[in-house]
């Protein structure tokens, strides 16, 4: 019994680690490659979440929605509505340095906060969308696990495999061009605000699929399943602390910063009540030092952005 | 609805809460132009603040207004020493790197009020105060001296930097860092004294968003959005358009609740800013677009 339990466990934690790496993958995009700061993570994740929710469920009274379509489906609806909601916050901020676009990420991630809260003809409101269709969940509870968790990996690995292509050809190069030097990326004919629409996009879609895969791991979604600045903030620490603008590094900080964050869960329920609650905030302070102590000693993370030609230069090129 | 139905429960609240949103945004619009970062742990240093004079009353025994000038004082103190831990050092990097650390800055700063101060709402004093009547209008003492804190600390910082040497150089630095340099200003104790007024500043929002509304530890998070679009709105680097900003936006938010749903109140902020971005970023007083 106690076997089957830590097994489980390994497994719940598997299934996090790999819809979290997909996040950082999606701002690994964003800012490994093209060096756009996004603070509304949450956002995008919980657009994904209730766009595949409401395409998959089947249908209720009183809600817009439930159209019982197939998981996939669902999936391709979520990347596609967090590239449209993407879409016209890149092209207003994009023009102007990314800290205009770093204040108006943490908008559209409030907004979307507020129109889950107060739509309930779409969202349901505060009770969330139940019964999400989650594939295999017909077989045992170990064995569906076990399938999710394959399903969800195929997908990472997919994303990675993409993504990998992307940064080692052309448009991944020109990408760094413009991250590093953008006046030269111009000057050599680049449409720059148009490469950087397309990277915030591109990532936006990651984002939005990892929520339709959490999502559709629980069954339901609701408002308060996530919070939106502790999951915007882990993702951040998951892509700098693994190495900002290295795929396998996203993924190894995801993996690494998880299991930090939920073995310390497992250590802090253990206290008596009044100080779980305090130890809870502590945790948080915790990893905002991380990242502090990150950015002064190791800005390139463990796995340091793969640079080709002259290695002097990594100096400039790893922290933008 | 008449006149004065509008002015009591719209405009006047919109100008208090304006005022409030204007204090903290004069500090951004600083640290934006001078330091040439948003300063994204803004929101939270306030909430700062504003629970350091919750202590100071709850410990002393004082009356509200008397714990503000210790609460300046103290979270001046602390944005310069965050400064000087965190932010220093990343000095020579891009900056986007410092956005980045002040976020994590604006987590740790609101888990240091969450495990001291516990997330239950507070106030500075109990009991409902009446509002006066003057005229019609009906305004509470607490309005009035929000307002008047802000038009003279705003009044005091504009006449600082324009008339005193380090003000001047607090401008000469925004305009322009390198020839600042060259002309003998010693750009470390420009930085020291912006983060002095903007900490200062951002205890003072605060501790008028605590006296007018209650103490929250998410407080300052929210109004981190209508801060920034109030020195948008107004052009960074000019404080006077922040203050005309934070009026702006504050009015507007309340304002708004006749035509949208009061829930997205919130979002008339981020909706003026946006269009600020679109159609003139540099500000209605012709600011700086970084």
């Amino acid at each position: 019994m106690e076997f089957l339990g830590l097994v489980n466990y390994a497994l719940f934690m598997a299934i996090f680690i790999a819809i979290y790496a997909l996040l950082a993958l999606g701002l690994n995009i964003q800012w490994g490659f093209a060096g756009l700061f996004n603070a509304g993570i949450a956002g995008f994740f919980a657009v994904g979440a209730y766009t595949s929710a409401i395409l998959t469920t089947e249908a209720v009274d009183g809600r817009i929605g439930g159209f019982d379509l197939h998981f996939v489906i669902g999936w391709i609806g979520a990347m596609i509505a967090a590239a449209l909601v993407a879409w016209p916050i890149g092209k207003i901020c994009l023009r102007f340095r990314s800290d205009y676009l770093a204040i108006a990420s943490i908008g559209i991630a409030e907004i979307i906060r507020l129109v889950i809260k107060s739509e309930p003809a779409l969202t349901n409101g505060a009770r969330g969308i139940p019964g999400i269709p989650r594939p295999m969940s017909d077989i045992g509870y170990m064995e569906s696990q076990v399938a999710y968790l394959i399903i969800v990996l195929a997908v990472l690995i997919a994303a990675y495999v993409l993504v990998e292509r992307q940064f080692n050809a052309p448009w991944g190069r020109m990408m760094r061009a413009i991250r590093d030097n953008e006046d030269a990326a111009k000057a050599m004919g680049k449409d720059v605000e148009f490469r950087r629409l397309e990277a915030f996009i591109f990532g936006a879609a990651l984002m939005g699929l990892g929520g339709a895969l959490f999502a559709h791991f629980n069954r339901s979604i609701t408002p308060e399943a996530i919070d939106p600045m502790v999951a915007t903030f882990l993702v951040w620490i998951m892509l700098i602390l693994g190495g900002s603008g290295n795929n396998r590094g996203a993924i190894l900080g995801a993996a690494v910063v998880w299991i930090i964050w939920s073995v310390s869960e497992i250590a802090t329920d253990r206290l008596p009540h009044e100080y779980a609650i305090q130890a809870k905030y502590i945790r948080l302070f915790l990893i905002g030092l991380m990242l502090q102590l990150v950015l002064r000693f190791r800005p390139e993370g463990l796995l340091p952005e793969p640079l080709r030609g002259d290695q002097r230069s990594a100096k400039g090129g790893a922290d933008h | 609805m008449d006149l004065f139905e509008l002015l009591n429960f719209y405009v006047i609240p919109g100008i208090v809460l304006g005022s409030i949103y204007a204090l903290g945004a004069v500090g951004i619009t600083l640290i934006f132009a001078i330091l040439r970062y948003a300063h994204l742990a803004h929101g939270d240093l306030a909430t700062l603040g504003a629970f350091i004079a919750l202590a100071v009353v709850t410990t002393l025994g004082v009356s509200p207004l008397a714990a503000l000038p210790v609460a300046i004082i103290a979270t001046a103190a602390v944005a310069v020493g965050i400064d000087k831990v965190f932010y220093d050092h990343l000095r020579e990097r891009p900056k986007i790197v410092t956005v980045m650390a002040s976020l994590g800055i604006a987590l740790m700063i609101r888990a240091v009020v969450q495990v001291v101060w516990g997330v239950d709402t507070e106030t500075y004093s109990r009991g409902i105060v009446r509002p006066e009547n003057y005229f019609g209008l009906r305004i509470r003492d607490r309005e009035i001296y929000t307002v008047i804190a802000m038009l003279a600390l705003v009044g005091v910082l504009h006449v600082f930097l324009t008339q005193s040497k380090w003000g001047k150089a607090m401008r000469a630095m925004s305009d322009n860092p390198n020839l600042a340099l060259l002309s003998g200003i010693d750009n470390r104790k420009v930085i020291i004294l912006t983060w002095v007024i903007a900490g200062g500043l951002c205890a003072a929002s605060g501790f008028f968003l605590g006296l007018n509304t209650e103490l929250k530890s998410m407080m300052g998070w929210h109004m981190l959005l209508p801060m920034f679009a109030a020195a948008i709105l107004g052009g960074v680097g000019r404080v006077e358009g922040a203050v005309l900003g934070g009026l702006i936006v504050g009015i507007a938010e309340e304002l708004s609740v006749l035509v949208i749903p009061s829930e997205y109140k919130a979002a008339m902020a981020f909706a003026i800013l946006l269009f600020m971005l679109l159609v003139r970023p540099t500000g209605l007083l012709k600011g700086k677009v970084l």
